[in-house]
């Protein structure tokens, strides 16, 4: 799979696209779509095998499915998602726990920051 | 937004801007896919397979016979579909797909699963009372009618052929694909006439 054939399928698509019939939006939050859309790069560049973090997805919905509350509505599909794509890339010594905290951290900062002159509470 | 989603969403932008910054994959390439998933492939496709099977009975033989080359023929292949079976409706049979272990879905030809499709609730209870699950979904079935249901696997991904509906003899190809519902391809409906009694 490479995002060549990907695109076969948008341009096969063309101008007479029926409207879509799927009925709900295809993610619920925009962080969703990053996560499924890194995965799905890092496929097609070659860095993760697409099977292996499918296993790893099957084992993260395995083993929350016996919190209360969770997966019933599959809601947290995507951070089940994210969940296995973070294990696969730290497994893989591709990143490490100690660079996506301090990013996450010097992320969740900046976001704070723009919260807090951003908007009005 | 709760700060859970916060947390969520800091680790998926943190997770994003080091991948993108060790050079394993660009901005654009994510954009790319996101954008493709969200406005180019979703069931229209599907919809133009079922239809095409029902207005071409060779076709039709080509997708029961090998599903993944003649959905290809449409252009329609890739991710999550490198091998399709197409599994078809008739008056005795009911075929509906769920994937058990997590959510494999046929992105090729429906685009990503809705919300159900990957609940626990639709996982592990269509397999052990389908005919109770399809009710929920509005669809009542003659108890004389085999309900079978495919598990996707990591090698298979299944695609339903519903029945064309009756008194749909005159219409063309592309108004019968826009009768071709999501969830008549997935087996939790029926193709239907709107207006018209359905099955």
């Amino acid at each position: 799979m490479t995002s060549g054939t990907l695109h076969a399928v948008t341009a096969a698509d063309g101008p007479e696209a029926l409207p879509r019939l799927n009925g709900e939006l295809v993610f619920n939050a925009p962080w969703e779509s990053r996560a499924f859309g890194v995965a799905i790069a890092l496929h097609d560049a070659g860095a993760i095998d697409y099977e292996v973090f499918r296993s790893r997805l099957i084992a993260e919905i395995a083993a929350h499915a016996g919190e209360h509350g969770t997966g019933e509505d599959g809601r947290d599909y995507y951070e089940r998602w994210l969940d296995a794509l973070e294990h696969v890339l730290l497994e893989q010594r591709v990143v490490s726990e100690a660079e996506l905290g301090e990013r996450a951290a010097g992320i969740a900062h900046d976001w704070a920051h723009d919260h807090d002159h951003g908007h009005e509470h | 937004m709760s700060h859970a989603h916060d947390d969520v969403a800091v680790r998926a932008a943190a997770l994003e801007a080091l991948l993108v910054e060790k050079g394993l994959i660009s901005t654009d390439a994510i954009d790319a896919v996101v954008d493709l998933y969200e406005n180019d492939v979703g069931p229209q496709n599907g919809a133009r397979v079922v239809a095409r099977a029902w207005v071409d009975d060779a076709y039709r033989e080509r997708l029961r016979a090998n599903g993944t080359a003649a959905i290809a023929e449409l252009g329609y292949g890739g991710f999550e579909g490198d091998t399709m079976v197409v599994v078809e409706n008739t008056p005795a049979v009911h075929n509906v797909i769920v994937c058990t272990l997590c959510s494999c879905y046929p992105w090729p030809v429906l685009g990503l699963p809705p919300a159900w499709y990957k609940s626990s609730a639709y996982r592990s209870r269509v397999v052990a009372e389908p005919r109770a699950v399809l009710s929920e979904f509005g669809l009542t079935l003659d108890p004389s009618v085999e309900i079978r249901v495919w598990d996707s696997t990591a090698e298979v991904r299944y695609l339903v052929l519903p029945m064309r509906p009756p008194g749909t003899e005159s219409l063309s190809e592309a108004e019968l694909a826009a009768l071709v519902s999501r969830d008549s391809m997935v087996g939790t409906a029926v193709a239907t006439v709107p207006g018209a009694e359905s099955a």
